[in-house]
């Protein structure tokens, strides 16, 4: 009696063990059939224009010609523009939630800064059409009158106040990455040891010694690490963008203010129409291309967040 | 010298802190007023109208019903579908496979997932659904919904799971019982709260994505709830809507963002409170 209840947990057991594992593997699997059912759909694109699809600058389905390179432009230009703005606002934020903040405003603040990250973009995007865009092209000439006469950075803030374009979409996603930042930073920030501080203050320190000399150089890893996971968010954003980035695969100038498009609002607005063959093709290998740069990032950003967690263990 | 020193640090640390002040009424300033903005006008498009009438052809008024029942059935189907699987897999990391290769492999390949941009899983998935069936489909789109859950699902599970403490784990073993026993009765339950806590989440992230449907469920503007057909979404409808130059849809697409912001504001106002109420105790 005893020896069967036992056998028939043993095949539970194994049964359970195996399915679990069976699903964990499948999890594994998902990434590997991604990269390989993309590098699938894009092969006709990458046989004929081989890596000169990544500089040409020519999007013409009639022609069938096809380059990446302003979608990977407008990709990277917002992107760049989102952390520009994005890392001193979530710091500022940071630094705020961890040493300033009045104990009972703390645990409020950081409630809504993690409610917000799970606003969903299209939110953002719609706001930033229909509302942000109106506004701010009367503040576009303005921008251009000042900033606009900066030398050498001077052309990128000229240009018609058209309201959507490179830079809009660049704002709309700080405003939308700028809770993830701040929320992995205050989290990065709390893993400093109390004692660390407390001797800096000790010693006479005030508030933004502690935090610049202090909690920066022991968290910089972490810190690293959340602005690659925005950056990663950035990179990938659909809706936000494609709203209020213009959708012009034709660049004039080196104006931010010029409408373009990126990788991804270049998916959402032609795949579904884009006739099969290499029309389809060169869209894939834009995916492609955006996963991959993304995964470098994400990669990038979770080795540099675990090395900071195994140097908590070491030091504490 | 020395006092001067002292004024000049005070004032370094006075703008400083001044800045970050500045910082967090900045970040605050611009969510208030898109939640407000969503809000004002998005009740204003509130009617009766919305949940009784089909998306209308341009020019007339109508309402939602039919973009609320697709995405309703296709949240749901996802999240049915995705669950068990992140839910097994992260049975797999916190109680199997911690030291394994394949634990630490897939650990790190799912918080990369969780990040992944969703607009390449609906590529994903067209690439291997839907130009293989040759069309457009509900069960595409879920497909692609069920794709985001497990991610989020995986890691909420392992997470809740390694809170359990190992005495009740050794306790129960200590009476004879098999592991899957043990996890099945007991550790999952004792994280039951975790568990439900993170399939609200991963539901509150599918209701509101737009990107992986547009090439799977595509958008339907008629009464359909076959599965196999296009199917008609919010998010995609408020996207088609909100970029259209006619009023009456873009009042339409504000009332549609109000009850998506609504329904995944508080699905995780509900999951918060949810595993507070578990973990105070």
């Amino acid at each position: 009696m005893a020896v069967t209840v036992r056998r028939k947990g043993n095949l539970g057991d194994w049964v359970f063990f195996n399915l679990t594992r069976l699903f964990a593997l499948l999890t594994l699997l998902m990434l590997v059939g991604i990269i390989g059912s993309l590098v699938y759909g894009a092969w006709p694109a990458i046989e004929r224009f081989g890596f000169s699809f990544l500089w040409a600058d020519d999007w013409n389905p009639p022609l069938d010609n096809f380059g990446a390179l302003i979608p990977i432009y407008g990709t990277l230009a917002t992107s760049m523009i989102a952390l520009a703005i994005a890392v001193p606002v979530s710091f500022g934020i940071a630094l705020f939630l961890t040493e300033l903040s009045p104990a009972w405003l703390r645990r409020p603040l950081g409630v809504a800064i993690e409610l917000l990250a799970g606003i969903p973009s299209i939110v953002y995007g719609m706001w930033g059409l229909l509302v942000f865009a109106p506004l701010f092209s009367e503040v576009q000439p303005l921008l251009g009158a000042t900033l606009g006469n900066i030398p050498l950075f001077g052309k990128l803030f000229r240009g018609p106040p058209l309201g959507i374009g490179l830079l809009t979409a660049g704002i709309i996603l700080a405003i939308m990455i700028i809770p993830f930042i701040a929320s992995v930073m205050r989290d990065v920030f709390e893993v400093t040891p109390a004692m660390l501080k407390e001797s800096a203050y000790g010693v006479g320190a005030t508030t933004w010694e502690v935090v610049w000399n202090v909690v920066l150089p022991y968290t910089k890893v972490g810190v690293i690490g959340g602005i690659m996971l925005g950056l990663g968010r950035a990179l990938g954003e659909t809706m936000a963008v494609t709203f209020v980035i213009g959708n012009t695969n034709l660049i004039n100038s080196a104006s931010l203010f010029e409408p373009g498009n990126s990788i991804t609002s270049v998916l959402a607005n032609e795949f579904s129409e884009a006739t099969p063959g290499l029309y389809t093709a060169s869209l894939v290998e834009l995916g492609l291309i955006l996963f991959l740069i993304t995964l470098t990032v994400l990669v990038f950003s979770k080795l540099l967040l675990m090395r900071l967690s195994q140097q908590e263990g070491r030091r504490t | 010298m020395n006092s001067n020193l002292l004024l000049q640090r005070r004032w370094a640390n006075r703008i400083a802190l001044s800045l970050s002040l500045l910082a967090m009424s900045f970040g605050l300033v611009w969510l208030i007023w898109i939640l407000l903005d969503v809000f004002r006008l998005g009740m204003s498009g509130l009617s009766l109208q919305l949940f009784t009438e089909m998306t209308p052809p341009p020019g007339s008024s109508g309402g939602l019903l039919n973009a609320i029942v697709g995405s309703l059935m296709m949240v749901t189907l996802a999240t049915v579908l995705g669950t068990p699987i992140g839910l097994m897999a992260g049975i797999y990391l916190a109680e199997y496979g911690q030291y394994t290769w394949l634990g630490r492999v897939t650990r790190f390949i799912n918080d990369i997932l969780l990040s992944a941009p969703s607009i390449v899983i609906g590529l994903f998935v067209y690439s291997v659904y839907v130009a293989r069936v040759g069309k457009f489909s509900g069960f595409a789109g879920v497909i692609a919904l069920a794709l985001l859950v497990i991610p989020v699902v995986v890691s909420t599970t392992e997470n809740m799971l390694k809170l359990v403490p190992n005495s009740l784990r050794e306790a129960v073993f200590a009476l004879g019982s098999p592991k899957w026993v043990v996890i099945g009765k007991v550790t999952l339950r004792a994280s039951m709260a975790g568990v439900i806590t993170g399939i609200l989440l991963a539901v509150a992230r599918i209701s509101g994505e737009t990107a992986p449907l547009l090439f799977t469920a595509l958008s339907n503007q008629f009464w359909s709830v076959d599965m196999n057909q296009p199917i008609a979404n919010l998010p995609v409808t408020i996207f088609k809507f909100a970029m259209s130059p006619f009023k009456d849809w873009q009042e339409i697409a504000w009332a549609g963002v109000f009850l998506i912001t609504l329904g995944v504001l508080s699905l995780n106002i509900l999951a918060r409170v949810l595993f507070r109420q578990k973990h105070r105790s």
